[in-house]
């Protein structure tokens, strides 16, 4: 029985460019696909068809799209820099579509008479390649925001940056208690170390602090910041049109593609079937060609999860959500790698008896009540004069501003009052008078 | 395409497709576009009004102090990744156990620096 890497090693140049065609043209039909239900879906969740005009159910829509940008005028800003201008769209595509590399999309199979794998290559640092590949993708953000010359698409690529280096800490922590279980790297090892359980309930805070980088990772909604429509215009893209425009779609779908296509493969077992497939007639419906469909229902579960989430939530404001991301997500990964990588140990040891495991779980505890207790309080406003807004010093004026109670008007006094009080000091001048006269 | 350096050359035959795919439709959009710039098309979008001064403005990176942050935990997870293959293998034992919780316990009060000293929050 050969390895996955090996049996790969062994495939003709042939065969691997037909899987590189093969991952080109998958990645592409996905994104025109993913165009087309995510407006629909959407669509549906507002109350309206979408679209529906090209093709059957409009499938064809994003299609139509797609050739209409190739057709209209390429327009540059005078003050945009060249070069870097017409290489950030180039950037941000190419290394989603190189990502897919080392994705296993399935075991072995028989493919035009040559016994292989359905995985481009198997690299022994599979998903560091991975993300090395979403972290050059901002690169494209990052520069075309620059090289447009214009006020936007700076402030949403000074957004992508800030953004993009936070999550990628937490998903990066996220992983590491996946390769903490798996001990290796490589992807089709991740998947056959999924055999006795899937990751997302044995690593389940891995699972969801994944699961929330990954939407921060690809600028989707809620975390789209850096082409938040109603505040930057387009963000990176205001400045964009034609194919360099359409780039930027292919990018943004197909590394959703790709981030989705990673969490299955790291936390759902890969293309392996769900429970009770898998146990019909010993496993044949994890052999063949059948994984490619277990694979893709999985990717398209968290596709829709992406969707649904656009429909759903509204747009972080940029302080909540960098706290997110640096009080929450990163603190909680790391504890969590400490946490499994102790158990996995204390497990592992031979001659430890249950007692003393549970001392040493205890002692943890222990440590992280006390870590807890060190974290610094939320500063309690004691000033009285101190009206609390948002919860944050943001400098905007807050959504939630109550109106302060109206000072209680003085009712307008009966008559005989004012005509006493203004009587009063007159008739004391009065009196003065009078006695000033006296004396005098 | 075997050998150790044999898979990094299939993911460099993906660039090289890549590269291929963006210049044939670079080619095709070239060919398929009309060209007709004037100066008011080449203004940057500034909202409907004219552009005033350049577009590089100077802006106030806000959280800029989060990338010496992220220094800190790039460098974290380049020790982080080897050792989380190893750890539990036989012949490593308690000590590498420890090592690593002893780095990223530093690394924890980095983050602790930070978030006492007021960075992580909007100012």
């Amino acid at each position: 029985m050969k390895t996955t890497a090996e049996l790969i090693a062994d495939d003709p140049l042939w065969l691997s460019i037909i899987k590189v065609v093969a991952i080109f043209a998958f990645g592409v039909v996905m994104t025109l696909f993913m165009i087309w239900l995510e407006r629909r879906v959407v669509g549906r969740m507002q109350h309206r068809p979408g679209p529906n005009r090209v093709g059957p159910f409009g499938l064809l829509q994003s299609l139509a799209d797609g050739l209409k940008l190739a057709f209209k005028e390429d327009i540059r800003p005078v003050v945009a820099d060249k070069w870097v201008y017409f290489l950030a769209p180039i950037i941000s595509a190419i290394p989603a579509f190189l990502a897919f590399s080392v994705i296993p999309f399935g075991p072995d199979v028989t493919m035009f008479g040559h016994h292989t794998a359905l995985q481009l290559v198997d690299l022994p640092v599979g998903v560091l390649v991975i993300l090395a590949c979403s972290s050059l993708g901002v690169y494209g953000i990052v520069l075309s925001g620059w090289a447009s010359g214009s006020p936007y698409p700076l402030l949403g690529s000074l957004r992508s940056a800030a953004q993009v280096i936070s999550y990628e800490i937490a998903m990066g922590l996220s992983i590491v208690g996946v390769i903490l279980r798996s001990h290796s790297l490589s992807t089709s090892d991740i998947v056959n170390a999924q055999e006795g359980g899937w990751y997302f309930w044995l690593l389940p805070v891995s699972f969801v602090v994944y699961a929330i980088s990954m939407v921060g990772e690809t600028n989707r909604a809620p975390f789209d910041l850096p082409e938040a429509e109603s505040e930057l215009v387009g963000g990176f893209h205001t400045e964009y049109s034609s194919l360099k425009f359409a780039l930027f779609f292919l990018a943004e779908y197909v590394n959703m593609v790709v981030v989705s296509a990673l969490a299955t493969t790291l936390f759902l077992g890969g293309w392996r079937a769900p429970w009770p497939l898998s146990a019909i007639d010993g496993g044949v419906l994890n052999t063949g060609w059948w994984p490619i469909l277990w694979f893709v229902g999985k990717t398209f579960f968290f596709l829709f999860v992406f969707v649904w989430l656009r429909g759903t939530l509204p747009r972080l404001r940029y302080d909540q959500f960098m706290r997110l991301g640096w009080k929450v997500l990163v603190p909680v990964s790391l504890v969590w790698i400490v946490l499994i990588a102790a158990s996995n140990a204390l497990w592992n040891t031979p001659g430890v008896t249950t007692g003393q495991r549970l001392i040493f779980f205890g002692v943890g505890i222990v440590v992280l009540l006390v870590f807890a207790l060190l974290l610094p309080d939320k500063r309690v406003a004691d000033d009285e004069e101190f009206v609390p807004v948002t919860g944050s010093g943001y400098p905007l004026p807050p959504l939630d501003l109550s109106v302060p109670k109206s000072p209680p008007r003085r009712r307008l006094p009966a008559a005989p009052e004012p005509a006493e009080r203004e009587m009063e000091p007159a008739a004391v001048a009065a009196a003065d008078k009078e006695t000033g006269d006296g004396s005098l | 395409m075997d050998g150790y350096l044999g898979g990094y050359a299939v993911v460099g035959l993906v660039l090289v497709a890549g590269v291929l795919f963006v210049t044939v439709s670079f080619g095709a959009n070239r060919l398929l576009r009309p060209d007709r710039p004037t100066a008011q098309k080449l203004l940057t979008y500034e909202c409907g009004v004219d552009p005033v001064g350049g577009g590089w403005a100077q802006s106030y990176v806000r959280y800029y102090v989060f990338t010496f942050l992220y220094v800190v935990f790039a460098v974290d997870a380049v020790f982080l990744f080897p050792w989380a293959t190893v750890f539990d293998a036989p012949g490593f034992g308690l000590a590498t156990l420890v090592e690593m919780f002893v780095f990223l316990g530093f690394v924890a009060v980095g983050i602790l620096y930070a978030w006492r000293k007021g960075v992580l929050s909007w100012v």
